[in-house]
């Protein structure tokens, strides 16, 4: 008797308590009428690949938010239209997002033409807007946009110095180089610089090509780099524009010593065989010091579900999922810290502060609100990609490979 | 100065890239030609090709000879299905642009959903295996591929230069009433046309899958240099399907290694706009 009512009266206690939680944790939903977001993502086109990415890690910030306790106590409502990968389609949308939805805040699009389309409407209705993919920088004159992308105010010279920087730091860095770039605008804008900065550096340049964005046919570029035969080289590639000049390269027997891949599709890369020990950018991969944060921990599980549930290939969270996650950070940083949807305040609030983000503190007091180029060297090593440059950042235990 | 390796070696691709222009362009110039139907869904059904012959590869571990085995009887069979909405439809040479353009869209719809917007590979151990002459290299399967077009480009021309069915399916496209005062059933073989169209799609979908990279997206990028081989080529003619092909592959290929990539794709349009200027009953 004594012991049943000792347990009776511990299950009192232990429902009280459980009442209590769930008493505590339903004052702290979200509740009132929702913040509307809105933004555009390339769900079809040619940039759908990357853009389903960003999709997938934005939804699960917004399912986090309304998790917690929401924007400002509010659930937030995300509304995502599909830009078709076009600027136009981008620029009508937002358009209709601002004018006709009267969404309270918008957040960027993918990919820098979208992002400079998107722009200009925002900046007509004086709407902040977060962006985490335009590689251009000099033409983010609008001075609400906030830039979610550690890439600095001059990614032409600084990503290619940090490449060039690691090359450098090898028993055997590289006396010659060869640039191929698709002429998609961020990755010429880039690769342009990184030829300049090669030059600069007594490297010399024995081929700089430029090729058309959807180009099919790899044969003749694979076999002018054979014939350039250089140490090292820069492919200023998107997609799967890599791995289709890597298979070109292979068929004609030739394989350059060192290549770097600016933005290829990292799954097919890492899992190809002639991706094996190449080099790309990055600011976030799955491992410390990146996964440090219990909130990256987290998210890389959740993206990992995700992935997996809509059917994607490769499933591993690299700088683009990441980076749209920091621009989720960086606003829910802006909305708290205000308590307010003002995008003028917002914006104000971030050009004077710093955000801590999975992908680093970023920072937007620099021109056209840049911060600090975040940009890390990454390698394929055993089917995967670890960073391993600069060091203090690189993968424990690993570093940079010679070939 | 290009070397005479490079300058080879740029022919070779570019002959082998013409191949599977032609390839593609041989059911699209048959439809033009004999049907008068613009079938823009050609592009839509050679992807749908590739993807089942991805996964048939994939996840079954099906070779690619066997998938197209099962792939081009079907095809034929979506060939002949997609001719009776157009015949119940009464759709013309210029609704059949619009018809087929949505058809294309919900098809490009459909493999989205079924695989995603992302990237998809078909590795094979011979993905990337070559056989070498002298300083040059030339790929297998693109090699396999220029094979199957030329082979299929002759037999397409000789059905339709030796045989009955293909000699009225040239006077109904000619003229259509004598062909019928003549006994001729038009109703009837533009059925076969249609259903070989679409088998050559499935056909050019295998070596599609084999050799490109599938994204949905990919149905476009295909389309401008295709229509220019087959304008090219003369419509209903298969031998001039794989030569304007290859002329144009070529073509690309040399501005690639004597100029710039980035002018590549200009070349197939400034061939058409200078074969058109100079022999404008084509156009």
């Amino acid at each position: 008797m004594n012991v049943l009512c000792k347990a009776g009266g511990l299950a009192g206690v232990l429902a009280s308590f459980l009442a209590l939680s769930f008493a505590t944790a339903a004052g702290a939903a979200p509740s009132g009428p929702p913040v509307r977001i809105g933004c555009t993502l390339a769900l079809t086109g040619p940039l759908a690949q990357t853009a389903l990415l960003h999709k997938i890690a934005a939804e699960i910030y917004v399912e986090q938010l309304n998790q917690g306790k929401g924007l400002l106590g509010r659930p937030v409502e995300l509304i995502v239209l599909d830009d078709q990968s076009k600027p136009d389609v981008t620029r009508t949308l937002y358009e209709k997002l601002i004018t006709v939805d009267k969404v309270d805040l918008v957040m960027g699009p993918y990919a820098t033409s979208a992002i400079l389309a998107a722009m200009g409407v925002a900046q007509r209705y004086q709407k902040m807007l977060i962006h985490n993919s335009f590689g251009m920088p000099h033409l983010a004159k609008y001075d609400m946009q906030i830039p979610a992308l550690p890439f600095g105010p001059e990614p032409n010279r600084t990503i290619p110095a940090t490449v060039f920087d690691a090359l450098a730091s090898t028993s055997s860095p590289p006396k010659t180089v060869a640039i191929v770039t698709s002429k998609f605008p961020s990755a010429q804008f880039i690769s342009s610089g990184a030829r300049d900065v090669a030059t600069q550096r007594g490297l010399k340049v024995v081929l700089y090509l430029e090729y058309e964005f959807g180009t099919r046919d790899y044969g003749a570029i694979a076999a002018r780099i054979k014939d350039a035969h250089p140490d090292f080289l820069w492919v200023g590639s998107l997609g799967l524009d890599s791995n289709q000049l890597l298979e070109a390269m292979r068929k004609l027997d030739y394989m350059p010593a060192r290549h770097l891949h600016l933005f290829p599709a990292p799954g097919p890369l890492a899992t190809a065989p002639d991706g094996k020990l190449a080099l790309s950018t990055t600011d976030f991969e799955e491992h410390p010091p990146f996964t440090s944060s219990p909130a990256a921990v987290r998210f890389v599980g959740q993206f990992h579900e995700r992935a997996t549930r809509a059917g994607l290939p490769y499933v591993k969270v690299d700088a683009q999922a990441a980076n749209e996650y920091a621009a989720w950070q960086v606003l829910e940083a802006a909305v708290t810290a205000t308590k307010s949807l003002d995008d003028k305040t917002l914006t104000q609030w971030l050009r004077q502060n710093r955000v801590d983000t999975i992908v680093g503190r970023l920072r937007f007091d620099g021109p056209n609100n840049y911060g600090d180029d975040l940009t890390r060297v990454k390698q394929v090593q055993d089917g995967t990609w670890v960073v391993v440059w600069p060091k203090d950042v690189a993968a424990p235990g690993s570093r940079l490979l010679p070939p | 100065m290009p070397s005479l390796t490079l300058l080879g070696q740029s022919v070779v691709s570019g002959l082998l890239a013409g191949g599977l222009y032609g390839l593609l362009a041989l059911g699209l110039s048959l439809s033009w030609g004999l049907l008068r139907l613009v079938n823009l869904g050609h592009f839509a059904l050679a992807f749908l090709g590739a993807y089942l012959t991805y996964q048939l590869g994939t996840a079954f571990r099906l070779a690619p000879w066997f998938s197209a085995l099962l792939i081009v009887p079907v095809f034929f069979g979506l060939g002949v299905g997609l001719h009776v909405v157009f015949v119940r439809f009464r759709v013309t040479e210029f609704t059949s642009l619009l018809v087929t353009f949505g058809i294309t869209v919900i098809l490009e719809s459909v493999i989205q959903w079924f695989w995603t917007a992302d990237f998809r590979r078909y590795e094979t151990p011979y993905g990337t295996s070559s056989t070498r002459i002298g300083p040059l290299f030339v790929p297998t399967l693109d090699f396999l591929a220029w094979l199957t077009a030329a082979a299929l480009a002759l037999a397409t021309w000789a059905w339709l230069r030796f045989t009955y069915v293909g000699k009225a399916l040239r006077a109904s496209a000619e003229d259509p009433e004598i062909a019928v005062a003549f006994g001729v059933n038009h109703r009837a073989q533009a059925f076969v046309v249609s259903g070989v169209s679409a088998a050559y799609a499935g056909v050019a979908g295998v070596y599609i899958a084999l050799i490109s990279t599938l994204a949905p997206s990919q149905i476009w990028a295909w389309l401008g240099v295709v229509f220019a081989v087959v304008i090219i080529g003369g419509l209903a003619n298969p031998i001039g399907a794989l030569l304007a092909g290859i002329l144009i592959g070529v073509s690309e290929s040399l501005t690639m290694a004597v100029a710039t990539p980035a002018w590549a794709p200009l070349v197939s349009f400034s061939v058409l706009i200078l074969l058109l200027v100079a022999r404008p009953a084509r156009a």
